[in-house]
């Protein structure tokens, strides 16, 4: 294989521009915006915080299906009369499909208020509900899940920081973590801004995409650490710019195939699985638009040269395809 | 060149292929709506009872559509839930007392796959529908009722030693002992520290006082153990609330989770799990008879043994079931007749030891004591009425004074020994629990989930195949094909670790078609590469296999990292979105990588010159 190494990177050589799409070149438009909308996600974070789920702050959820459209309204004042502290009432899906959600109470559990609910929401015998589930979460439950959800995130971060460091070189772990956490914070500003509820399937959804933003990311960086050594010559930008280009059309039909799986779940997969899939489908845009723009464009900034990829002793694989 | 595999790759190959198809099966088959019956406490089940089911049902014009029997139940598969409800009805009226007699959904596997043990994956609650609970175990209070016991113990061991002392006082996570002078002091200490090791004793010399203090190790000790303890307790009873499958594991340090699918009355099964139960040991009163109008004479109250039968027993508790340390089950050493063998803690044996001295020759009963709540609709008023069952289980002649371990015989069979040794160290929690989470599932949504999830899939799955076919052509239909091998693999690893499915775990599968996918997209882009740089067909095929490789490698890692993580979140169906996606990047790798490359390798490997039907951009 390698006089065919060598011929192919002749070729390239005598080629004066090698990619289509100034990638980097726009490198600070694409910053700017990521700035910008990072900002706007940790402002919306801070000032109105997350719509966090029963799984998070404990409380119950009820889930039922009537015969006819139901009126919201007039449940919600039902079970106001009954003593129930402002419960939130909102259609699921359908007319029919309604969900009740109710803040904690002490010392009362779900089967408890099974009856009572299920009472209040018979009165009218007209339109008669079944009941599809119920849910109920203590308050201690959903304050270990906020702990143990936050030490996923970090773990999952740092274990991925010393992979590519180990991998790669530590500015390009630290370019891949940047684009990653930017990636998360877009979800999750994303899920702030419009209030949409956010359990724990949500961030299920969160740390699949923190795994598959990386992914293209290394994708990238793979093939800017192969042409760094294939290529004699070229600034750094000019050989990330290669790689980029080089790269695109697969990157660009991957997050197009994934994202098709992605939206037959959100459009056929029901109510329970459809914000899991809103946090993946904003993940993979994010996420594909990051690893081409903001992680190349960090690892640049962070002053990743020619040299720093050069050691080729550690890496076996890529010793035979050194010029 | 060529681009071959040697022949026994292919075969590892069309071996992991096979193993993934055949196992992945059972899945298909559906399920078989039906009744099972299991035996509570001592009934039995053998041919006989399965014959006499098969003729109960037929005369009330039944039909069974297959009965199985094995040595812990019979089941009965019917052809719809009509038939299944009506039998479940009959069978609890006719055989209940007995038999605990449950619904299930019986996997209708064939013969032949049930031959070579393939399973169909478990569904989880949210797609059949049921009741989750998640208890918490209060573990202060089980440290607490530790150190009562060794507070007890204490006492027990000085008197024992003829040691004077002055008192023993329980503080909240200390013991002190007081002693009158220096020497009793020293004497106390010694004997504590020789008997009672979980305990770090301080001396303080002026005060002559020894504080005493459960050691870390044994703090733990006693944790887990009310935790085990708990657990055995559930699943006894859960057993006999008679729920096909129940799911009872330990989650986190101090809690349980319960999951009882098809379950639809909560009240009824928190009531069951909230009992609490107890032993007493009592000695028979033989010196007078049950009067005629079936009253007890002083000191003595009738109770019942299992088969109903009247039995008179003093009214004097000997021992309780909280002062049982142990019990297990075995042989006789001398006659090997089945016994079970039973531990006091300090108090509790010298009870005994006192009154089997006094009482050789006579007879000691077993009284097992539940309470239970139960809940029953009164003119549309729900009222709970407390009840206290109590039972003779067993009643034993003392043949010789005993004190803290000792045997109990007389069983009839291995069985009710074992079952003994179960209540006995099962009879009551170790410990109070508290539900902590709970969640209900009806059956409608349950096969709602299903639906919508089966079909978020094959939507999802036929889009991408539409892609990938119109995109790389033949190597499309390999990727495809790779696609198709890959979910057959991961299906059929689930079902062989018995994995339970979720409607997360579907999602799993969605989002594993996209990511799978990539590992093809990654080697088909760069051949197409390697072919615009003049390559020949053959050298783009090894080149694109060989160069995707490390990158392949690396994404993957990356993706790996990720779904372990998300294990150390949550339960249930986040668990199983984790365990789908993990075992998906797996199976992925090998089957982007090798069974890409076989069926590569037989289109195009050994022709020389070959046009590549790779797609669009290439040449």
């Amino acid at each position: 294989m390698n006089a065919n190494t060598r011929l192919n990177t002749q070729k390239r050589e005598a080629q004066p521009h090698l990619y289509k799409i100034d990638f980097l070149g726009k490198r600070y438009v694409a910053v700017w915006a990521s700035v910008i909308l990072s900002i706007a996600a940790l402002v919306s974070l801070s000032v109105q915080g997350l719509n966090f789920a029963i799984d998070f702050t404990g409380g119950t959820v009820v889930e039922v299906k009537f015969k006819e459209p139901a009126n919201v309204n007039q449940i919600r004042l039902n079970l106001e009369a009954d003593g129930f502290n402002s419960p939130m009432v909102q259609l699921f899906g359908t007319s029919r499909d309604v969900l009740i959600r109710l803040a904690p109470q002490s010392g009362v559990v779900g089967s408890d208020l099974k009856s009572r609910v299920m009472g209040i929401l018979n009165k009218d015998a007209t339109n008669s509900a079944e009941m599809h589930r119920i849910e109920f979460v203590g308050p201690q439950v959903g304050d270990d899940l906020v702990t143990d959800s936050g030490l996923a995130l970090l773990y999952a971060s740092i274990g991925i920081l010393i992979y590519v460091a180990l991998r790669f070189e530590y500015r390009f772990a630290l370019g891949a973590i940047l684009a990653t956490l930017h990636d998360v914070v877009m979800i999750l500003g994303f899920f702030s801004v419009l209030q949409l509820e956010f359990d724990l399937s949500v961030l299920a959804a969160v740390l699949t995409i923190m795994g598959y933003s990386l992914n293209d990311t290394i994708v990238v960086f793979d093939r800017i650490r192969e042409n760094f050594r294939k290529l004699r010559r070229g600034d750094v930008i000019e050989v990330m710019n290669i790689s980029i280009n080089e790269t695109l059309s697969r990157t660009l039909m991957t997050s197009f195939l994934t994202l098709l799986s992605v939206l037959a779940m959100a459009f056929f997969g029901g109510q329970i699985i459809h914000n899991f899939a809103l946090a993946l489908i904003v993940g993979i845009v994010v996420g594909t638009y990051s690893s081409i723009y903001v992680a190349s464009a960090l690892a640049l900034k962070l002053g990743v040269s020619r040299a720093d990829l050069m050691p080729p002793e550690k890496e076996g694989a890529g010793a035979d395809n050194r010029p | 060149m060529r681009n071959r595999y040697p022949v026994w790759v292919n075969l590892l190959i069309l071996t992991v292929l096979a193993f993934g198809i055949i196992y992945s099966l059972p899945n298909f088959y559906g399920e078989d709506p039906s009744v099972q019956l299991s035996p509570s406490r001592n009934a039995k089940i053998d041919q006989g009872i399965q014959d006499q089911i098969k003729k109960l049902l037929g005369d009330n014009g039944l039909k069974v559509k297959a009965s199985e029997l094995n040595d812990k139940r019979i089941l009965v598969r019917f052809n719809d839930t009509d038939t299944q409800i009506k039998a479940e009805e009959l069978l609890k009226s006719n055989m209940g007392d007995n038999y605990s007699v449950a619904l299930n959904l019986a996997p209708s596997t064939p013969a032949w796959l049930r031959a070579i043990n393939a399973k169909p994956m478990y569904l989880g609650l949210d797609l059949r529908g049921g009741v989750h609970f998640m208890l918490q175990v209060d573990m202060d209070a089980a440290v607490s009722q530790a150190l009562d016991r060794y507070s007890e113990d204490i006492r027990t061991n000085l008197r024992e030693g003829k040691i004077r002392y002055l008192s023993v006082d329980r503080d909240k996570s200390v013991i002190s002992v007081k002693f009158q002078d220096a020497q009793t002091l020293a004497q106390g200490r010694d004997a504590i520290k020789k008997e009672l090791r979980g305990l770090v004793l301080n001396v303080i010399e002026p005060e002559l006082t020894i504080e005493a203090r459960m050691s870390e190790p044994e703090i733990r000790e006693k944790r887990k153990q009310a935790l085990a303890q708990n657990i055995i307790i559930l699943r006894n009873r859960v057993n006999e609330l008679g729920v096909a499958e129940p799911v009872i594991q330990q989650q986190g340090e101090d809690r349980i989770v319960v999951q009882l699918p098809g379950v639809q009355d909560t009240a009824r099964a928190k009531e069951i799990l909230g009992a609490t139960a107890t032993l007493e040991f009592r000695l028979v009163d033989s010196e007078h008879a049950i009067g005629p109008d079936g009253k007890a004479p002083l000191g003595a109250r009738v109770y019942n043994d299992r088969r109903g039968r009247p039995l008179l027993l003093q009214r004097k508790i000997i021992v309780t079931g909280d002062q049982v340390v142990d019990a297990s089950s075995g042989l006789d050493q001398t006659s090997g007749s089945p016994a079970v063998f039973i531990s006091l803690n300090g108090a509790g044996a010298k009870k005994m030891a006192d009154t089997t001295k006094e009482n050789v020759g006579k007879a000691m009963a077993v009284v097992f004591i539940e309470n239970k709540s139960e809940t029953k609709e009164v003119n549309g008023q729900k009222l709970t009425t407390k009840k206290k069952v109590e039972e003779v289980i067993n009643v034993a002649t003392i043949r010789d004074r005993f004190s803290k371990r000792f045997q109990i015989t007389g069983l009839d069979t291995t069985e009710e020994a074992r079952n003994l040794a179960l209540l006995l160290r099962a009879g009551a929690l170790a410990a109070p629990m508290d539900i902590v989470e709970e969640r209900t599932v009806g059956p409608s949504l349950g096969k709602e989930n299903i639906a919508q999830g089966e079909r978020s899939f094959i939507i999802g799955f036929a889009l991408v195949a539409t892609v990938v076919l119109a995109y790389y052509w033949v190597f499309g239909v390999i990727a495809f094909l790779t696609l198709v091998f890959n979910m057959a693999l991961i299906m059929a690893i689930l079902s062989s670790f018995q994995a339970t499915l979720t409607l997360p775990g579907i999602a799993g599968f969605t989002l594993t078609v996209g990511m799978a996918v990539d590992a093809n997209v990654l080697i088909y882009e760069r051949i197409k590469e390697e072919l615009r740089n003049g390559n020949s067909p053959q050298a783009a095929i090894y080149a694109g296999f060989d160069r995707a490789f490390t990158t392949i490698f690396d994404s993957h890692i990356t993706n790996l990292l990720a779904a372990v993580m998300l294990f150390g979140i949550g339960s249930g169906p986040v668990k199983g979105f984790a365990v789908t996606l993990t075992i998906g990047i797996i199976t992925s790798l090998f089957t982007a990588v090798t069974c890409t490359r076989m069926m590569v390798n037989w289109i195009y490997g050994e022709k020389r010159g070959v046009k590549l039907l790779i797609g669009w951009g290439s040449k």
